[in-house]
């Protein structure tokens, strides 16, 4: 693949031409990154429910359940929350679809899957979108430290992984009542949003940094926002990779600096913004280049940034290519089409990703989607995607001839062989499902 | 719709050649007398580490009462010792008859605690996370050469990457696709390896699965009864794969498992039910990545542990008994203070359930599909 497709294909949403990258495919790329850009198309997040009211509705919700007929007491905030995560999802999808940054988005949303947290509890099924609003998507271009603070304090994850309420044993609380320390938080920071799992800490380590994180909670019914309740806090000095750390909130951030620098946080976060930008299984010298800038520049993510796209290991062709994520595939489509998703398509969009195996914000784990293509593609996600293929192409037919479509997306790297399919191809709608399905598209 | 896509299905093979497929296709097509004599097996993993101490409690233990006694109603009586979790009442019925057996303290050669790691190295059957790519049960089916199997979740997982004859299904939530087309997409992907296999398998699992079976729901139950209908048919695969998520309690557990463990239970029986008159020849497997801590944590939930159970059910299982090294309770006993001690390597089960399986020689399950393990006899069938 030639440099204009890369940048179109490999690192952003897809694009409906290459002419705007012809020129200077790299310039391109990394004038998003520029840290004097003007970005003509920044996340519009007005009007869009925050933390608090997502939280409010959690907890009306708990109230509601709790009612002798719940079904009805809970019909209607059900329909809210509904509401509100259908709203911050399409919100959402549609500045991936329209953004003039789109490398800078997929930025994004690489940092939001790492520090991934899931509507899978009701405490947090509002909280997905507030979460990368809030917390991800303003610290994406600044310092790692910052950004991780921002997602391990947020409502949304304190929840999700149960900090809201780990009680320090000898707290006061923990003192007075049965309930106590829950490491869910500290295994999953030091194991995948930090050190990696061979990042060389014990279980004692885990245990000390549950300690540390005590007190850092968040209540249902209040102005949405994370706070430290010293009567949780585990009193005394915690030891974490030999290193002691003070009693009380201030521990937190001397943590959080230690684990933003520490080399095996730089070599974890490198592979994976490697494989998930590059390739799957990226080559040495990348990763160590990426890893040596975020160290050297103190955890800066635009530099990191601009040293994974400007690294000529980047732009090689020959990578084998990754096999897009289902969100990734229909959302460029919908790119390459210039086709809105409005209210009326996010059921349909939903249940496709659904059936494709990535329903929105409901990821499997606090890893993560999976980024790797033996991930995604089996014989049974493949026929679900060309079942898409299908459909989409028979509600957008009239959207566009793939005839002309596909070379002027791809360029000269639109192989021959899909070319010939989308030519013969029996009627507009069968060219453009053959499109979508083929090779060319399904990989980037 | 099956006959459809069967015609569709020959259509491809005789256009492209596809010769991996034939030789099991072929030899199931013929006619083998013996298909409906061949052991089944179904293996649910349970991702996210039940707790094994609720599930399967030791009210016997002197250490139980202070460690587990006052948490969640009382245990269904099993032999004095160890008791089941109230919602397994089905389980329990099984027990009686003597068609389930307990494998308590059991854990992979594993001893961290991530969930991760854990499921990639009980997937992959080797001594070290990430050490290998593909899993035990590919190997073991690659090397037997026999039959095929099926994994009902939208993509193969690890436990059955490395074997040809592994296909993944789904219920379909629409009609599938234009004929005409899924021809197309075929030709499509000639150039491209991997989706040109992945592409080939698809088509072939909706002749041989019969398209879009029956769907009863995609809900657990709903997939083991699939399963099982899979595995009674006579030249359905042989081998079945379920997952069920949600074992990662690490808040308030005692209602989660009442209804996670109940929505297991009500799977098993259903899946039993629809393997029919294959189930004296049948084996399930359930497992899980780990254990889970011992002592309860803050959250009256447990954090990630060390030792746990399987289960191992069928009509031909030495079953009504729990096979245990038990380690004890007390804190002493406790791995780290605060874990079940593992005293059984889960990957001797997984090779005694492979020979049993497929006949693989001590060489093969030694060498290849599970390296490094020492075979032991558990004695787990009657006959």
């Amino acid at each position: 693949m030639q440099a204009p497709a890369l940048a179109a294909h490999r690192f952003g949403y897809a694009e409906t031409s290459l002419r705007a990258m012809q020129a200077d495919p790299r310039g391109w790329v990394q004038a998003q990154f520029a840290a004097d850009r003007q970005d003509p198309t920044p996340f519009d997040a007005s009007g869009l429910p925050g933390s608090a009211s997502a939280l409010a509705l959690s907890a009306e919700l708990l109230q509601a359940l709790r009612q002798p007929d719940e079904a009805a007491a809970t019909r209607e905030a059900r329909q809210r929350l509904r509401a509100l995560n259908l709203a911050g999802l399409q919100r959402r999808w549609q500045h991936i679809i329209t953004t003039e940054s789109p490398v800078a988005e997929r930025w994004v949303q690489f940092w939001a899957n790492h520090c991934c947290v899931a509507a899978t509890k009701l405490a947090v099924a509002g909280l997905v979108w507030p979460h990368e609003n809030e917390a991800i998507r303003p610290q994406a271009l600044g310092r790692f430290q910052d950004l991780l603070r921002a997602s391990t304090l947020h409502p949304a994850m304190l929840l999700y992984l149960d900090n809201a309420q780990s009680i320090g044993p000898q707290s006061r609380a923990g003192r007075r009542r049965e309930r106590g320390l829950n490491e869910n938080l500290a295994r999953e920071l030091l194991e995948l949003h930090t050190l990696g799992v061979d990042g060389g800490y014990t279980q004692a380590d885990v245990t000390e940094t549950a300690r540390l994180l005590t007190g850092w909670t968040v209540r249902l019914r209040g102005d949405g926002r994370a706070g430290f309740e010293p009567a949780l806090h585990q009193p005394g000095p915690k030891t974490i990779l030999g290193k002691r750390y003070p009693e009380g909130p201030q521990a937190l951030d001397l943590l959080l600096g230690d684990l933003a620098r520490h080399p095996a946080t730089a070599r974890h976060l490198a592979l994976k913004m490697a494989r998930h930008f590059v390739t799957d299984d990226p080559p040495a010298a990348l990763i160590d280049a990426v890893a040596a800038r975020f160290l050297s520049r103190d955890g800066d993510l635009r530099a990191t940034a601009l040293a994974l796209f400007s690294h000529e290991q980047s732009w090689r062709a020959e990578h084998h290519p990754k096999f897009k994520r289902p969100e990734e595939l229909l959302l460029s489509a919908h790119r390459m089409l210039k086709l809105p998703i409005g209210p009326q398509q996010l059921g349909a969009a939903s249940q496709a990703l659904l059936a494709m195996g990535q329903a929105p914000g409901r990821a499997p784990s606090p890893q993560g989607w999976p980024d790797r293509s033996e991930d995604w593609l089996s014989p049974d996600a493949l026929l679900k995607r060309v079942q898409w293929a299908e459909r989409f192409a028979q509600d957008h037919a009239d959207a566009a001839d793939a005839r002309l479509l596909a070379p002027l997306s791809l360029g000269p790297d639109l192989g021959a062989a899909t070319q010939q399919q989308i030519e013969r191809a029996a009627s507009p709608a069968q060219a453009l499902a053959l499109w979508l399905a083929s090779p060319d598209f399904q990989r980037r | 719709m099956m006959t459809r896509i069967d015609t569709q299905r020959r259509r491809l093979l005789q256009g492209m050649g596809l010769a991996t497929l034939l030789p099991t296709r072929l030899a199931l097509a013929a006619g083998n007398n013996t298909a409906l004599e061949a052991p089944r097996l179904v293996v649910v993993m349970l991702r996210g580490a039940l707790d094994g101490l609720a599930a399967v409690p030791a009210p016997g233990d002197p250490a139980w009462a202070a460690l587990r006694g006052s948490d969640g109603p009382a245990p269904l009586p099993l032999d004095g010792f160890f008791g089941l979790h109230p919602a397994l009442t089905g389980l329990q019925r099984w027990w009686s008859e003597g068609q389930l057996l307990v494998l308590h303290a059991a854990a992979s050669p594993y001893r961290e605690r991530s969930h991760f790691d854990a499921q990639q190295l009980l997937e992959s059957g080797g001594e070290r996370p990430f050490e290998l790519g593909t899993g035990w049960l590919g190997r073991a089916l690659q090397a037997s050469g026999q039959g095929s199997a099926v994994a009902l979740s939208s993509s193969l997982p690890l436990a059955l990457r490395g074997a040809q004859q592994a296909g993944t299904w789904t219920p379909a939530r629409r009609a599938g696709a234009d004929e005409d087309l899924l021809t197309r997409v075929g030709q499509l992907y000639q150039n491209d390896a991997a989706l040109s296999a992945a592409w080939q398998r698809a088509m072939a699992q909706q002749g041989m699965l019969g398209g879009d079976a029956a769907g009863g729901g995609s809900g657990f139950a709903a997939l083991a009864r699939q399963a099982g209908t899979f595995l009674a048919a006579e030249q359905g695969p042989r081998v079945a794969w379920l997952e069920a998520n949600g074992w990662d309690t690490h808040t308030n557990q005692a209602g989660r498992l009442q209804r996670l463990l109940a929505g297991l239970d009500e799977g098993l029986l259903a899946l039993r039910e629809a393997l029919g008159s294959q189930w004296p020849r049948s084996t399930v497997l359930v497992m899980t990545e780990f254990g889970r801590s011992a002592v309860l944590n803050g959250s009256s939930g447990t954090d990630h542990g060390t030792a746990g159970m399987a289960l191992l059910a069928g009509g031909a299982v030495a079953g009504g008994r729990v096979l245990a090294d038990w380690p004890g309770l007390a804190r002493a006993q406790l791995l780290d203070g605060r874990d079940l001690r593992p005293t059984l390597d889960l990957r001797q089960l997984l090779a005694a359930v492979l020979q049993r399986q497929f006949g693989l020689s001590q060489a093969q399950l030694e060498g290849g599909v599970l390296p490094g393990v020492s075979i032991r006899d558990l004695a787990l069938w009657r006959v």
